[in-house]
């Protein structure tokens, strides 16, 4: 709240002003209502609406004693929901807030501009709280008055109504588009956060110990980093970065869970191998005590413990970023016994589910008899080639969630194609199971490392086959091999197929569309999406230099364009001047030359001195010239025809001198 | 403060026109164009850059890509109204400067015409202390009544004038000087009181002192008007009555107001005394005539003959 004495200089501003500044205060208290506490939310429209009308008759300020009381309560009510005044939510409170309180004395143009930028920053932050389209489109729209504010505020200006006074702002905005796409799509990403972690109290969806189809699609959109693994020597390929998480062995006909089995021994599952790697990973806070490392780990790391299905757990919840080595092999023999408890526990079916996939696995155990081998390939091919489709929006399933992915929708994302063929080939008698992990990363050139996302978090299956082990097998891979070589966003990208059969089917899908469109193009438009993006222009590395580069380019060009609309000015269309201008052009050619300065009649009648062949034409023209130039305000059209005509038929015979 | 600031900056100017963009008095009209419009940011301007580098860098952090584009929508927007400001100013045409008369002392009135072909908002034009807003709502000429404090009689030039303007957003000023070389006069302020003019001056002839017999014209009847003064047959033409109105000639006395009778003053003070006897004999529809050293001026009386010779006393060395 700024002392009186700053305001006395200036002059109240108008009620357009304020009217406008309240609608955007009041879009600010809409886009944040949704996560402020109901009753918060109403007091402070109710308080706004109050100091609306309160404004409109003519009260200028609203007295410090209802202020500052008004401030102290706002402090202690959200100290009191929240616990404090920092942090995502109870930052947004208070900002909204105080706000609604900056309207109270808000009299002068600083006052209002003073508004209108913290305005501007409330309707960003509501992007934290989510970047759905709708909250975007709403925030857009909150920028028209808020800018029309600022535009109000000029003196001088026609008064016209209040749609009539966004309009031009929308044509700013318009305008301003170009440039403005061009940087979001330039404007080089940061690999890492330059200060800490998001706030303690925003919920972030991490991988958990079950896994139910659907519940991945908040973390496919999810951006944030995950981890960061750097290598010692060079980087395993993009279809070897497989991160393993949780084993899941458990399964109910819809969720998959690990195995809590009480009593058996936590040795690992001796594994035989002949290389291996070793690697630094850094863990965002996940609060949880998985710790994701590379197929398959051979120890666990310091303050962590390696489990019989050989998943890596800390010793303590994750809760600060955690760095932990570990050495992996890649190509290796896990498990090549198989005792028979596990055997049993690995191919146990829920009873009473999925009939068809039971008479399917059946059908292919008939066929290929004991060549468990040609089973898996005869799953990943039927996934290939049976018409399935990634996406990350699927049509639900019903009871038997394998029978109706399989022979149904058809369309699903890692954790259906895992959990379906898990099923499928435990349904055929090979022990099999679920692992969710990571898969594929941003590999950063800068840094040397790993970046691994949410986004990338995947779900593929492990089958044990006899003399090799459990073998790791990736359903999803078979759909969709872009998802493993280049990555989760390269996987949903390119997907026309899917909209163009689902056309028709009705205003929901539609929405949806232009949603995951929105999720694609916008909020999961990274680093990994920028160089896909660039690569077609031939810019292969995406550093931030170049992009750097590529930017100041095209904003240079995107101002060029402007400068050029600024610099341009409509001419005056003189049909007379262009007339005498022709009719100058052919007396220049004859040396005649209109000197600077020169009158028409003076020049005219030079021209009739230095052409005496033209003489009397000329005495005519300058007459014509004169009287239409000069007799009325208009020159009337007909003896204008007749004057043009007149020039155009105008023939200078040169002169020998 | 403010004056020790003021001078300084005008000692810079004559070191370094550069610096203020300094410009020399020019004939009319003046166009503005790109070579002479400056840009500059606001002190809002700055800070909603600021505001925006803070947005731009949060949204970077958090990965949030909505606030980035529109962040970058914001940022778009800014700079397109800094060429809006621009085309606000450009080409706009300052083609006359009308000066009103007034007395030193006075402010004077000046009207600026303002050509443009197309509509202009929110230009403000600074002169001295004084600020004056306008717009123009089309292909149009606008007249900006200012006024010019004045301090001494005689021809004075129009101060530079800035003409700026923040349109649309107000975070970039576009701005440029208008220095029309276009002298006003400045009429000499009037004694506040003193002597009549002399009595040899004032050369009062006693003349007849009766209603004029001469009829001069017709006009509406008034109450109050004597009844013969009704002229019956015109008004039996009319819809209301007409009265003649009869003139009356030589009925104010001819004062000859003479520089060379005042003397034992110095020149200034014979200057405001003539100023005020004119404007007395101007108030009193005295007819007068006035002598000044190298010029002389009939007798005569009425607005343009009050003008000429205050113009005349204006002009004096």
């Amino acid at each position: 709240m700024t002392p009186d004495s700053t305001h006395a200089q200036q002059a109240p501003v108008d009620r357009r002003t304020f009217d406008l500044l309240a609608l955007t205060t009041a879009v600010v208290l809409g886009v944040h209502s949704p996560h402020l506490p109901w009753w918060l939310s109403t007091l402070l429209a109710v308080l706004l609406a109050a100091r609306w009308w309160q404004r409109r008759q003519h009260v200028m300020r609203v007295p410090r004693w209802i202020k500052l009381p008004l401030l102290l309560l706002l402090t202690l009510a959200v100290i009191e929901t929240y616990g404090s005044i920092f942090g995502r939510e109870a930052g947004a409170a208070l900002g909204v807030g105080l706000l609604v309180l900056k309207l109270l004395e808000t009299a002068t143009p600083r006052d209002v501009r003073v508004g209108v930028g913290f305005a501007c920053f409330a309707l960003m932050s509501a992007l934290l709280f989510g970047q759905g389209m709708m909250t975007t489109a709403v925030v857009a729209m909150g920028l028209l008055p808020a800018l029309a504010t600022l535009r109000a505020l000029e003196p001088a200006q026609a008064q016209t109504g209040l749609p009539r006074s966004l309009l031009p702002i929308l044509l700013l905005l318009a305008a301003a588009l170009p440039l403005s796409l061009l940087a979001f799509v330039l404007v080089p990403r940061l690999s890492s956060p330059l200060w800490g972690a998001p706030s303690p109290d925003q919920a972030r969806t991490g991988l958990s110990d079950s896994m139910s189809p659907g519940n991945f699609t908040e973390l496919l959109t999810d951006d944030s980093p995950a981890l960061r693994v750097s290598f010692d020597a060079t980087p395993p390929p993009p279809d070897l970065r497989y991160f393993r998480a949780y084993v899941m062995s458990n399964y109910d006909g819809r969720r998959w869970q690990r195995a809590h089995l009480a009593g058996t021994d936590n040795t690992p599952a001796p594994l035989e191998f002949a290389t291996s790697i070793s690697y630094h990973v850094t863990l965002e806070p996940t609060h949880q005590r998985i710790l994701p490392a590379l197929d398959v780990p051979l120890q666990a790391p310091a303050n962590a413990g390696l489990r019989s299905d050989r998943e890596l757990f800390a010793h303590k919840s994750v809760s600060n970023p955690f760095t932990y080595t570990v050495r992996s092999a890649l190509r290796y023999r896990l498990q090549p016994e198989l005792d028979e408890r596990s055997r049993q526990l690995d191919l146990r079916l829920p009873t009473g589910f999925n009939p068809r996939t039971h008479a399917l696995a059946g059908e292919w155990r008939k066929h290929y008899r004991t060549d468990d081998p040609a089973i898996v390939r005869a799953g990943l091919t039927l996934l290939h080639d049976g018409g399935f489709s990634y996406t990350l929006t699927p049509a639900p399933l019903g009871r038997d969630a394998v029978d109706d992915f399989l022979f149904n929708t058809r369309e699903g994302f890692c954790e259906h194609y895992a959990s379906s063929f898990t099923v499928l080939m435990r349904s055929a008698g090979i022990p099999a199971r679920v692992v969710t992990g990571y898969q594929g990363g941003y590999w950063n050139k800068l840094g040397n490392y790993l970046l691994v996302r949410n986004s990338d978090a995947h779900a593929w299956s492990e089958v044990w086959l006899a003399g090799r082990g459990w073998v790791r097998v990736d359903p999803t891979a078979a759909v969709r091999p872009e998802r493993v070589t280049l990555g989760a966003a390269a996987a949903i990208g390119n997907e026309r197929g899917w909209y163009h059969n689902d056309w028709l089917q009705g205003v929901r899908n539609h929405w949806d569309i232009v949603n995951r469109w929105w999720n694609q193009g916008v909020v999961g438009f990274d680093a990994l999406r920028q160089r896909a993006l660039l690569t077609p222009f031939g810019v292969r590395d995406t550093d931030t230099r170049t992009l750097g580069i590529l930017l100041a380019i095209s904003s240079t060009l995107c101002m060029g364009l402007g400068l050029a609309w600024a610099l341009w000015r409509r001419q005056r269309h003189d049909v007379l001047r262009e007339a005498l201008r022709v009719l100058e052009r052919k007396l220049a050619r004859h040396g005649v030359v209109r000197r600077h300065g020169e009158g028409p009649q003076h020049y005219l009648a030079r021209a009739a001195r230095a052409l005496p062949g033209q003489r009397a034409t000329l005495a005519q023209l300058s007459t014509n010239y004169l009287h239409l130039r000069y007799a009325q305000n208009e020159p009337p059209p007909e003896p204008l025809r007749a004057f043009r005509r007149a020039v155009r038929n105008f023939r200078a015979a040169r002169m020998v001198k | 403060m403010h004056a020790l600031l003021q001078r300084l900056a005008l000692w810079g100017e004559r070191r370094l026109p550069a610096l203020t963009r300094y410009r020399r008095t020019e004939s009319l009209p003046i166009e503005l164009h790109r070579r002479r419009i400056y840009l500059v940011p606001t002190a809002f301007g700055v800070g909603f850059t600021v505001l925006l580098l803070v947005m731009l860098i949060g949204a970077l952090n958090y990965a949030n890509n909505a606030a980035l584009l529109l962040t970058c929508l914001l940022g778009a927007a800014s700079a397109a109204s800094m060429l809006v400001a621009f085309r606000n100013l450009d080409g706009l045409r300052l083609s006359q400067v009308q000066a009103e008369h007034a007395m030193a002392g006075q402010p004077v009135e000046l009207t600026l015409s303002f050509d443009s072909v197309r509509a202009r908002n929110a230009v403000r034009i600074d002169m001295a202390r004084t600020r004056t807003a306008f717009a123009i709502s089309g292909p149009d000429t606008t007249h900006v009544r200012i006024s010019m404090p004045t301090a001494r009689r005689g021809w004075q030039p129009v101060p530079r004038l800035r003409l700026w303007t923040t349109w649309p957003l107000g975070l970039f000023r576009a701005w440029s000087w208008l220095h029309p070389e276009q002298p006003v006069l400045v009429w000499p302020r009037a004694e506040a009181g003193g002597p009549a003019p002399h009595a040899s001056a004032t050369n009062a002839q006693q003349t007849r002192r009766r209603a004029g017999d001469e009829l001069a014209a017709l006009r509406e009847y008034r109450v109050g008007d004597p009844q013969r003064h009704i002229a019956w047959k015109v008004s039996a033409h009319h819809e209301g009555l007409l009265v003649k109105d009869f003139a009356q000639p030589q009925s104010q006395p001819q004062w000859r107001l003479d520089w060379r009778e005042l003397r034992g003053l110095d020149n200034e003070s014979r200057i405001s005394r003539l100023a005020r006897w004119l404007g007395e004999a101007q108030a009193e529809r005295h007819s007068y005539s006035l002598w000044l050293p190298g010029m002389e001026l009939p007798l005569g009386s009425g607005p343009s003959h009050y003008v000429h010779c205050m113009n005349a006393l204006a002009e004096l060395p």
